[in-house]
């Protein structure tokens, strides 16, 4: 089952990629990147039946560092929605030139 | 451990396509949802379907911990903020970019997936050069199925496990920090 779980795992992270290319909403995009690491950690733990447990520590990690970004993430779209009542990236365009 | 694969390799197989075309499928249907709740639901169905996974792929400590934390704890938190800022209801205008913006999204995507595709199919290395950790079928029968874990997590990665305390305290107190309303007296 390792190659049909490196495809899904090729898939859904693709997915999350046109997610963030394609979607405006701040909220959305972040949701997406949350798509795109679990799309990698679907590789670790399925690498791990090959190389030993070490995949499953590292996704023990990244799930602590996607919590963390998510906390610090959406705090800074609270912050921001604040300051523009909006979180649609077209209407964030402070360091526009 | 690896039981349901060695006797029942029929109902495992299409156990494992089941979740994941059901993974696909609200992965897709995620991305392509107008509302914020409803993507989020579906993003919680993606998780599910990846724990089931994780579960067959003789992870199931992980599997727990992906229903705890990933689609119980930090989607709770996006959708809590999307109930805070009312964003609950799609605007008349939708998020997604234009015709344009798909069509390069899904070249690019398609790309991608396709480079993915060949990395995937080439040769793994036999041996990589890992820090030894025992995890042959037969050292799980001994050791369980959190031991080989526990065992590199606080033995090869102990440094790692306590940064990662520090990088969570720094970023609950950048949550705060950032959050906090600032009222008109003190600007600063």
């Amino acid at each position: 089952m390792l190659a049909e779980s490196l495809a899904l795992s090729a898939l859904l992270f693709t997915i999350g990629v046109v997610g963030v290319l394609t979607r405006r909403n701040a909220i959305i995009i972040f949701m997406c990147v949350e798509l795109m690491l679990n799309a990698v950690n679907l590789s670790f733990v399925a690498l791990s039946r090959l190389y030993g447990a070490t995949g499953q520590v590292f996704v023990i990690f990244v799930m602590t560092v996607a919590a963390a970004e998510a906390a610090v993430g959406l705090a800074i779209i609270i912050a921001i929605f604040r300051h523009r009542r909006s979180v649609n990236l077209e209407d964030i365009n402070l360091l526009k030139g | 451990m690896t039981m349901g694969n060695q006797f029942y390799p029929l109902l495992y197989g299409f156990t494992f396509y089941f979740f994941g075309l059901v993974a696909v499928a609200s992965a897709v249907l995620f991305v392509t949802r107008k509302s914020p709740v409803a993507a989020a639901l579906w993003l919680v169905n993606v998780m599910f379907c990846l724990a089931a996974l994780y579960i067959m792929l003789d992870a199931q400590f992980v599997g727990a911990i992906q229903v705890l934390v990933y689609a119980g704890a930090i989607m709770v938190v996006f959708v809590f903020v999307v109930m805070l800022l009312n964003l609950g209801h799609p605007s008349e205008l939708s998020d997604i970019r234009g015709k344009a913006g798909r069509i390069i999204a899904g070249v690019l995507g398609l790309a991608l997936l396709a480079e993915v595709m060949v990395l995937a199919r080439s040769q793994f290395p036999a041996q990589l050069t890992l820090p030894a950790a025992v995890t042959t079928d037969a050292a799980l029968g001994t050791a369980g199925i959190i031991g080989p874990i526990a065992a590199s997590l606080f033995r090869q990665y102990l440094l790692a496990f306590e940064l990662t305390s520090i990088l969570l305290l720094t970023a609950i107190i950048g949550a705060v920090v950032i959050g906090k309303k600032r009222g008109p007296t003190d600007a600063g």
